[in-house]
């Protein structure tokens, strides 16, 4: 150790100013693969859902016998699907860094447009919502991906402006609309196919279909380039602004194809519902896993966070003394414990 | 305030001062324009006893919007405002056998401990503000309707005399925001607490670098916002002489942020603008009132806050960080 300096001996200026120390990029870590609590903590991120879910569904068999029967199981089948397909669109707005707060009112508003439509058959009760909603969806994006405009207050201004459009098309929430029980529309939330629901099917596409676009396509790419960086995925030439118009146009249209769907499981068109559904939307995408900072994030999981939230508010109504309210206190506990242990593991995989 | 220094002072083009004047003043211009279209249009509008109802309606909102100018102003939000009223309207009802001020001071501390439990998401596990206090908004209006489950009428002269009383002709309600927004505006620009905040808002990492006790005023900002909404929940429970944890303050949270947004506080944080939030307060308040008082169906008026929300934020998009 010739060269160490002894005190006396003068300090070499260093050939930089020292720059204060940030922390280091994730790539030079991953130079070296991840480390064992890394590779356990991503594991509990991805899966962890899945393991509470098979954890909750084994306990509410053995505390219920009415849990595991065919008819409770296809009414939480049918019911989580229209939640289910919500939180689709969710996942991809989310996956962006983003959020859309007005799939609440996108849900009931594309549930009033296909009930009040079916009277001119079943193409325009489900063009009409998903045209309607689809706009919405495009004006969120345009206003978010070119004006810059913040997300969560764009989509605030949404949910407020659906329902007052939602209060308008039917006399300030004093009519509904009715659908026909025999017509093809009606078939479509109300029919089975093998003995299971069609809307149930229809959802297991659309999550086939969503998580293949997501991974596989382009699109998909650009979509967790935005998240995880925006400007570097501009610099690497990904199309930013019209990634996220596309995911909130995507967004807003399976609100409104979730609310058609759920009209025609409940053959009317019910003003109240959806308010806290972006709750819950929100919620199961990020119990499945989903990073609310964007970059990161799977689709199988939103539909395992729809589950497990659906389980939970069963076994709730099964212990029937317990109701709503233990619910609500339920979920948002649920919620803080997910979002807390999310946080944790990501800190422990990546700089956030 | 963010001054560049290093870049040469160009001339701002009248497009650019037209901007700025706008979101600077916007709101007071567009409370000034429904003033003037409100005295010329609308019957018996200017009356002493139409004021003061707008007046008191307008205090609940306000006083929440406090809390939240200082949430946004740290780079945050509170979603559970709300809720937060709902839990303080059922812990007045419950409490109330056991005398005013005891019902009152678990009212207080009901909403201050759901800030610290927001405050403690967003500063020591750093929770994303938004969804940290979602988890307490879907929890806090279910631990509301746990403790209370449904309406319940209050029967007590104290709030009575709150919620309807007045001081050489001023109501209570509009006292207790007044007090409230001196306070909450001298806090934000007169005090350490005030400051520290702002740079935290401003930028989390740079406030961390410079030695601010960034986990402790984040916690206090919740807690100002938690016990404000409990103060408003009180306030409105005094008002309407009843308890209902169902529907009270359902949207508050979206009432607040558009007032404080529409005010001119970026969301961007590192900025708290609290005469533009009473501003802002004051103008939702009437164009709401405009609306019905013309009859026009209460659709339009939720369409119409919509697009305001819009405007204002497009309005103030240049500002602030990137």
């Amino acid at each position: 150790m010739t060269t160490h300096p002894t005190p006396t001996d003068p300090v070499p200026p260093p050939s930089t100013p020292p720059i204060p120390s940030a922390p280091a990029p994730s790539w030079q870590d991953e130079a070296t693969g991840p480390t064992r609590s890394e590779r356990l903590s991503a594991l509990a991120q991805q899966h962890g859902a899945l393991v509470t879910l098979v954890v909750a569904v084994f306990a509410a068999w053995l505390s219920f016998d009415t849990f595991l029967t065919t008819d409770n199981l296809s009414n939480m089948a049918v019911s989580s699907a229209f939640l289910a397909v919500v939180a689709l669109g969710m996942t991809f707005v989310i996956v962006t860094g983003g959020i859309d707060l007005s799939v609440g009112s996108l849900f009931a508003l594309g549930g009033v447009l296909a009930a009040w439509g079916s009277r001119y058959g079943t193409a325009v009760a489900l063009l009409l919502p998903l045209a309607a909603c689809a706009l919405i969806g495009l004006v969120n994006g345009l206003l978010i991906a070119r004006s810059r405009l913040a997300p969560f207050i764009v989509t605030l201004a949404a949910m407020l402006g659906a329902r007052g459009i939602l209060l308008a098309v039917t006399d300030e929430g004093s009519r509904t609309y009715l659908v026909d029980k025999d017509s093809f529309f009606a078939k479509l939330g109300q029919g089975e196919a093998l003995g299971v629901g069609v809307p149930v099917w229809i959802t297991l596409a659309l999550f086939v279909a969503g998580a293949v676009t997501l991974r596989r396509s382009r699109f998909g790419q650009y979509v967790y380039a935005v998240g995880g960086n925006e400007d570097a995925a501009a610099l690497m030439g990904a199309p930013v602004a019209r990634t996220k118009i596309a995911v909130y146009t995507l967004s807003g249209l399976c609100a409104g194809l979730a609310g058609a769907l759920n009209a025609a499981w409940l053959v009317s068109g019910v003003t109240i519902l959806g308010s806290g559904m972006e709750l819950e939307a929100i919620s199961a995408v990020v119990i499945g896993g989903t990073l609310l900072t964007g970059g990161f994030g799977f689709i199988s999981g939103s539909l395992v966070g729809v589950l497990l939230l659906k389980v939970i508010q069963n076994v709730i109504n099964q212990i029937g003394s317990l109701d709503s309210a233990y619910q609500q206190v339920v979920s948002g506990g649920f919620l803080a414990v997910v979002v807390m242990a999310q946080t944790w593991l990501g800190r422990r995989r990546r700089v956030l | 305030m963010t001054t560049d220094l290093a870049t040469p002072r160009t001339k701002a083009t009248d497009q650019d001062r037209l901007r700025r004047q706008l979101q600077d003043y916007g709101v007071y211009y567009g409370v000034a324009v429904l003033l003037l279209v409100n005295i010329l249009f609308t019957p018996h509008f200017l009356s002493t006893e139409n004021f003061r109802t707008q007046a008191v309606q307008v205090a609940p909102v306000l006083i929440v919007a406090l809390g939240m100018a200082l949430a946004i102003g740290s780079e945050g939000v509170d979603l559970s405002v709300g809720s937060v009223m709902a839990l303080s309207t059922s812990l007045i009802s419950l409490y109330l056998g056991y005398g005013i001020w005891i019902a009152l001071a678990a009212a207080v501390l009901g909403g201050a401990a759901v800030g610290v439990a927001n405050g403690a998401l967003v500063a020591f596990i750093g929770v994303q503000p938004i969804v940290a206090t979602l988890a307490l908004m879907v929890a806090g209006r279910g631990i509301a309707l746990v403790l209370l489950p449904q309406l319940k009428d209050v029967h007590d002269p104290s709030m009575a005399s709150l919620g309807s009383g007045d001081l050489l002709g001023i109501p209570y309600l509009v006292l207790i925001a007044a007090a409230l927004t001196l306070l909450v505006a001298f806090v934000v620009r007169r005090t350490t607490f005030g400051r520290q905040l702002l740079a935290i808002g401003d930028s989390r990492p740079a406030a961390r670098l410079a030695g601010l006790p960034v986990r402790r005023v984040l916690i206090l900002v919740y807690v100002a916002s938690g016990t404000l909404a409990a103060v408003a929940g009180v306030l409105a429970t005094a008002r309407l002489t009843a308890s209902d944890p169902t529907s009270l303050g359902t949207l508050m949270e979206l009432s607040a942020i558009t007032a404080v947004v529409v005010g001119g506080t970026p969301l961007s944080g590192g900025r708290v603008r609290i005469g533009g939030t009473v501003a802002g307060a004051v103008l939702i308040q009437l164009l709401t009132a405009t609306l019905i008082k013309h009859d026009l169906p209460p659709s339009w008026t939720q369409i119409a806050q919509a697009v305001v929300i819009v405007l204002a934020v497009y309005a103030a998009r240049e500002r602030g960080k990137r």
